[in-house]
């Protein structure tokens, strides 16, 4: 049987009279790599609010890495890690308090901060900037820096919410080295971005229109479904077949 | 009398140096494209030509007027558009125009003819305060905004960021159509697909210009033959790539990777030959491989 990281079923929000998520059904396998997509106001927000036990659905299901977004969300909580583009790290403290910081949130002992600190600061090579704070350094390290916090009590899922806009494009290739590597590991990769590109690095992806899951499939086999020549094509058939 | 002249600017903040020895010049009609990611100085460059900020050195002229000494005449025949939403959020999209109209000594009829197109897809909703609309919504106010006073040259400071593809290519249909009407723009991106969309770009990173051509001069300079590759595991495939020492570079593409060689390509294709499904093909090169590959110059020179 495969090990599913996120499963839904007819997953619904309404605010008021507007469905904003709309009977969302998928699963996510562990390790995938999984791409969320959608135009602006499609409903992906929303959805990953209530994947990551923010915000209570109006209606339906969903487990994520097991456990149940209306009455475990603590659980969520702590399985899960989570990076926007607006996340940041604390600009005036140093890159080894926001690592201390985030450890001591995310419940680790002195040990594994200490551990992790060290792990990290290698693994990024930045053990010469541990004690600058994080307002001095470049934006792509920031980014790199806040993914590994997002995934520094070993979560088996991590969502990124656009973690690469505005970052030129040698930072966001070096951040893709990063997501794969995770996904080698076996942590499975949520992930949502207005760069087709990016779009076919990932293992499948879900295309959100109106609220509701449109497309669903490998990138390969959605270029062929909608006999098209990149991603962009696709999106651009599927977001602008609504109007 | 050109449209916009930049000759020899800088400025610094405290010790970043924002731009550094930027010149260049736009040309009557043209759409002209700074292409470059955050931090790349185009935010800065378009605050020193909307005469919102003083450079340290260099000068500058917005049709015919210099940026420091005719500021006022500037303010009056530009229209800007900031990369940050800054318009009335509690205004409707109606109360917002029509501010805009009146501060610029003019009405929204007298130039509807420019607005007309843009503004219709948004009036509907003409009655709903502007903090309440969506991004693609926003935007479109605010190029409105912009435009209402008829400026001879249009400032777009980003207006495409984190908006989705299909909102993406509407706007640049809409600039098309501006563009057409004779008014020169001058437009940021951190999009280099958005490059292609521009009569001319200048490539810009670490508040420097990097180049400055055509989109399709800059493909053709690339000069070096570019390689696409794929496999089924493409984490691995990276990794080896990079691993074999005939490789000048190695980037993720869509659903090829790029790759330049100081090697014949056989001799990499050997090295893989452990890789299931294996497809290594001639490949064109685009902006974001002359960006990559400039970057790199630059990073290498310092």
């Amino acid at each position: 049987m495969k090990n599913y990281a996120i499963v839904t079923k007819e997953l619904t929000k309404r605010f008021g009279d507007f469905i904003a998520t709309n009977a969302i059904t998928f699963e996510v396998e562990q390790g995938e790599i999984f791409g969320f997509l959608g135009a602006n106001g499609a409903g992906k927000t929303t959805a990953m609010r209530m994947l990551c036990g923010l915000l209570k659905p109006s209606s339906g299901e969903a487990k994520v890495a097991g456990f149940d977004v209306y009455t475990q969300t603590e659980k969520v909580k702590q399985s899960i890690g989570y990076m926007s583009q607006k996340f940041s790290l604390y600009e005036d403290l140093t890159v080894k308090e926001n690592i201390r910081f985030y450890g001591g949130i995310y419940g680790l002992s002195n040990q594994q901060i200490k551990d992790k600190t060290h792990a990290l600061l290698q693994q990024l090579n930045m053990e010469k900037e541990a004690g600058h704070l994080v307002s001095s350094l470049p934006l792509g390290w920031k980014q790199k820096l806040s993914f590994s916090i997002a995934v520094i009590h070993d979560p088996s899922i991590v969502f990124l919410d656009e973690p690469t806009g505005g970052v030129d494009p040698i930072t966001r290739r070096q951040f893709w080295d990063l997501i794969y590597e995770a996904a080698d590991r076996g942590v499975t990769i949520f992930v949502t971005t207005h760069y087709m590109d990016e779009a076919e690095y990932c293992n499948r992806i879900s295309i959100m229109v109106d609220g509701k899951i449109k497309a669903l499939d490998t990138p390969k086999k959605l270029k062929e479904q909608f006999n098209a020549d990149s991603m962009n094509d696709v999106f651009l058939q599927l977001a602008r077949a609504k109007s | 009398m050109l449209p916009i002249v930049v000759e020899n600017i800088h400025k610094s903040f405290g010790d970043v140096k924002a731009l550094q020895n930027i010149s260049f010049t736009v040309e009557e009609g043209e759409l002209f494209g700074l292409i470059g990611p955050d931090g790349a100085g185009k935010s800065t460059l378009f605050r020193i030509l909307a005469t919102l900020l003083l450079a340290d050195k260099g000068t500058a002229s917005v049709n015919g007027s210099d940026v420091v000494k005719d500021y006022r005449t500037i303010r009056s025949q530009v229209g800007y558009m900031p990369g940050r939403f800054s318009l009335y959020q509690d205004l409707t999209i109606e109360e917002n125009l029509n501010f805009f109209a009146t501060i610029f000594n003019t009405t929204v009829e007298e130039n509807y003819d420019l607005i007309k197109e843009i503004y219709e897809q948004i009036e509907p909703f003409k009655k709903r305060p502007a903090g309440k609309l969506s991004g693609g919504m926003k935007q479109k106010l605010a190029l409105c905004c912009a435009l209402v006073h008829k400026p001879k040259v249009l400032f777009l400071d980003e207006p495409t960021t984190g908006v989705d593809p299909v909102s993406r290519k509407e706007f640049w249909e809409m600039l098309q159509r501006l563009k057409e009407k004779g008014i020169p723009i001058l437009v940021s991106t951190p999009y280099m697909d958005e490059a292609i969309l521009c009569d001319r770009v200048a490539l810009m990173q670490k508040g420097e210009i990097m180049m400055i051509n055509t989109p399709a001069a800059i493909v053709a300079d690339f000069g070096k033959p570019i390689w696409a590759a794929r496999a089924d595991n493409m984490y691995h495939l990276i990794r080896d790539i990079r691993a074999f020492e005939g490789t000048d570079s190695c980037y993720a593409f869509g659903e090829y990777l790029h790759v330049t060689l100081h090697q014949p390509v056989e001799e990499l294709k050997d090295h893989l030959k452990a890789h299931k499904g294996l497809i290594i093909t001639p490949a064109k090169a685009g902006i974001e491989d002359a960006f990559m590959q400039l970057m790199q110059e630059q990073n290498e020179a310092v």
